[in-house]
């Protein structure tokens, strides 16, 4: 960026933050590319972006939990060289996650002043514990709000959250990064919560404030800037613009070679889910036909994988009906949803997809066992044969079908995953995240793959933060935001700046769109 | 290392023969027919409960109870063939059927209830302890007829039966768990209960087929131990469980689930009995034997711990 490091110099008394030309490379990917950001002191800065572009990244470096590959560090003028989690504190910096990092058990004083607890004769002294926190408290106007020897596990999420911007502001912090915080907030307790922030930004405190509801940065934030697939994608004062041209800003990526084939024949419907409801989804429908590519788009938490284990059965719907080739079927246990042709390839494959301490053959087997054995035994031949037909046909590079899956690169325990689902002759694939974490060649041969499945008559269903891998792959787009599938979008109507203005705007501006 | 890629059990079997040629070089007494068999008899019940904990310890999971098993299936076997005059065979039929249905119930409560594996099965065997000497009353149970006791004195092909017995159900479950699909669900489940539950593997009657396998294997030792004393005593079983563990974690079982075998078990028992054998046959006071087999589990795990930690 054109930002020199002499500009923080100059204007040094005003900027509190600057970030000039940030590099983070991981192995086979470039998380952030000469990114430039910066917050003055007083300010609320938003930091927007889809899912992937870099916002946490950035804040990681920030905080110190990353180091850089290249760029510098400027905080109040002074280069920072080598930013570390202590010296990020010393300088006051302080973050306030989306799933806070409070100790449940103890109370309100000691989460606040952990590790720097007033003592006396190495001892706590009890009481200048709590009249300090109530200091603290009634410097947000919590001081009757919260107890301060309450246990935190039993204050409510928005008191929570009060607690980690209490602790906060005790470590004299300066800089207060707020990291989706309103997620788990009902809107009363989001009014309360910008009321706190707008009193930090009275006392002169930079805060950074990253969020998908666009609503809420156009309330309370002053400037914002726009993150890209890791690149700076500009700056914007608030009262300045508006959310179309902030969508705008956010997308418009140069399309890279499409995978989309135009020769599947789509066939009967599969599989049709009807105004499904659970705990974290309301109404929620979707479709899927032979020799489809279905894809589901949505913000992180807009209950993307939600909805998908409850079509395979993994979570419990309280409502609706899943019907496969027109019959109505209640899926108690992903067993049953196996029974009839499903399978799911989970979000993260070493949590939920793999057995990583058993062999590639045990793992490639795993749902097969039931059909191909005899007697309640495995047939050794068979066994084989289904494992180094998979490993051949999905090139999944192991030394032996023996080898442990823990072994394997993320690309090969991905081609692991779905190998068990092929081995099974399903019908309808449930892909979340397919191409999550494998490096590219791996994520081209899941793209091809996916289509002969489509091709040989299955009908697939893909979930994938990513939008341009969805648009060169799918027939049809269905968008959820907040547990809800909101829109269905048909493959000439694909648009990134429709899809992700559905996927991310206030409730009453989609709906005009939508009119 | 490379190219002998050595497993646990195989490292341990070495241990094994390389003790018993020392014992055998320092001691005439160790190597003879009376000695051998000794040790036979002696690890035959540690090694069959030893296979029953190998099978809960692969879910992850652990049974503790296991000695109160023995314990309870000791007194009830001998009252009910000694008191109730009921037959033999009947009696074993029973016992059993008891035994496995108490592995089921802690199956459920594990399960189903969500109780940790250590805790349940702890209360299972507290309570179960209570139970036996409730139906005792506290004292031995006696008049068992002389059939019993000379299954245990006889041999079988120079073995005594309840080797015999350790021997067959060692071959049998080492079988289930390589060959059968419950097996393969049993190793799928100790990895990633969630992965072999998203696989289509029924997680619920494959916890409870584990817990199932091991009480009734804690039957078999009970009634083996009821042949071995010739009578029913209330105490018996104590500490059966820590032993059997400690067996099957010598034995190559991994508490975090998913890695081991049946024949480490027997391996894993072997080794401890032949520790407290050949100390006796030297002459080194029981107490110092403890310590030692103690320093040598712990030995065994950490070794291990860094073996597979550097090639893996």
């Amino acid at each position: 960026m054109t930002l020199a490091a002499g500009d923080a110099q100059v204007s040094g008394k005003e900027v509190m933050v600057q970030m000039v030309d940030i590099c983070k490379d991981y192995p086979g990917v470039r998380a952030l590319n000469k990114v430039s950001f910066s917050v003055k002191k007083g300010e609320i800065r938003a930091l927007v972006g889809e899912n992937g572009a870099g916002k946490s990244t950035l804040m990681k470096i920030l905080t110190g939990a990353e180091a850089p590959s290249s760029g510098e560090i400027w905080i109040e003028g002074r280069k920072v060289h080598h930013m570390t989690p202590a010296i990020s504190d010393r300088f006051g910096i302080a973050c306030v996650y989306q799933n806070l990092c409070l100790a449940e058990h103890l109370t309100v004083a000691e989460n606040v002043w952990m590790g720097r607890f007033p003592s006396r004769f190495g001892f706590v002294s009890k009481r200048k514990l709590i009249d300090k926190t109530r200091k603290v408290l009634s410097e947000i106007g919590y001081a009757g709000a919260i107890d301060p020897t309450a246990r935190v596990k039993d204050l409510n999420a928005s008191q929570q959250g009060m607690v980690a911007i209490v602790r906060a502001i005790s470590r004299d912090a300066r800089v207060v990064i707020f990291d989706e915080p309103t997620a788990v907030l009902a809107e009363r307790e989001v009014a309360e919560l910008f009321r706190v922030i707008r009193l930090l930004k009275e006392k002169h405190l930079a805060v950074i404030y990253i969020s998908h509801r666009l609503e809420e940065i156009f309330e309370i934030c002053d400037t914002i800037s726009v993150l890209k697939d890791g690149q700076y994608a500009g700056d914007a004062v608030t009262t300045e613009t508006h959310e179309e041209k902030l969508i705008t800003m956010m997308v418009g990526r140069e399309l890279s070679a499409s995978h989309y084939d135009p020769t599947r024949k789509i066939g009967e419907e599969l599989l049709d889910a009807e105004h499904i409801s659970s705990d974290v989804l309301e109404d929620c429908s979707m479709s899927v036909r032979e020799g489809e590519i279905v894809g589901i788009y949505g913000l992180v938490g807009a209950g993307r994988t939600e909805f998908s284990r409850a079509l395979f059965g993994a979570d419990p719907i309280a409502q609706g009906t899943i019907r496969l080739r027109g019959e109505s079927v209640q899926l108690k246990e992903p067993r049953r949803a196996i029974d009839r042709g499903m399978s799911l390839v989970p979000e993260d494959r070493r949590r939920q997809g793999l057995a990583l301490l058993l062999s590639v053959r045990h793992n490639l087997n795993l749902p097969v066992y039931r059909k191909n054995g005899w007697m309640g035994f495995v047939r050794p031949s068979k066994e084989r044969e289904t494992s180094e037909r998979f490993i051949e046909k999905l090139l999944i590079k192991t030394p032996s079908a023996r080898q442990k899956v823990k072994n394997l690169s993320g690309g090969n325990q991905q081609k692991v995953v779905l190998g068990k689902w092929l081995a099974c002759e399903s019908n309808v694939f449930i892909m979340d995240e397919p191409t999550n974490g494998i490096d590219v060649g791996a994520k081209q041969e899941i793209y091809a793959l996916i289509n002969q499945l489509a091709r040989d008559g299955a009908g697939v269903i893909c979930i994938s933060s990513y939008m341009p891998e969805l648009m060169g792959l799918c027939d049809r787009i269905v968008v959820m935001k907040s547990g809800r599938t909101i829109a269905q979008v048909e493959r000439s109507a694909f648009n990134e700046e429709l899809l992700l203005s559905l996927a991310i705007k206030s409730p009453n501006a989609a709906q005009t769109q939508e009119n | 290392m490379s190219k002998w890629n050595l497993n646990t059990q195989v490292v341990v079997l070495l241990v094994v023969v390389a003790l018993w040629t020392a014992l055998s070089v320092s001691s005439p007494n160790f190597l003879t027919r009376d000695n051998v068999q000794n040790i036979m008899l002696q690890m035959a019940i540690q090694g069959v409960i030893g296979v029953g904990a190998v099978v809960v310890i692969l879910t992850a999971g652990i049974d503790l109870s296991v000695g109160s098993v023995v314990g309870l299936v000791n007194i009830v076997f001998a009252q009910m063939v000694a008191t109730a005059l009921l037959p033999v065979w009947v009696s074993l039929g029973i016992v059993l059927i008891v035994a496995a249905a108490i592995g089921l119930l802690n199956g459920v409560l594990v399960f189903d209830f969500k109780l940790p594996p250590f805790i349940a099965t702890l209360g299972m065997m507290t309570a179960l302890r209570g139970v036996t000497l409730l139906i005792s009353k506290g004292s031995n149970v006696f008049g068992l007829p002389r059939s019993i006791s000379a299954f245990a004195k006889d041999n079988f092909l120079g073995m005594p039966h309840l080797f015999c017995v350790l021997i067959a159900v060692t071959v049998v479950v080492e079988i289930i768990l390589r060959r059968s699909n419950f097996g393969r669900y049993v190793y799928a489940l100790g990895s990633n209960p969630e992965a072999a539950r998203l696989s289509g593997v029924n997680t619920r009657l494959v916890t409870y087929g584990a817990y199932m396998l091991a009480g009734f294997l804690g039957g078999v030792a009970g009634s083996m131990e009821t042949a071995r004393l010739w009578m029913g005593v209330p105490t018996t079983g104590t500490m059966y469980e820590l032993d059997a563990i400690a067996a099957a974690v010598l034995g190559g079982a991994s508490l975090m689930g998913a890695e081991g075998n049946a024949y480490g078990a027997f391996i894993g028992a072997l080794m401890m009995t032949t520790i407290y054998n050949g100390a006796v046959i030297l002459g080194i006071d029981a107490n110092y034997t403890k310590v030692f087999v103690g320093t040598i589990l712990v030995l065994t795990v950490a070794v291990d711990q860094l073996r597979t930690r550097r090639s893996g």
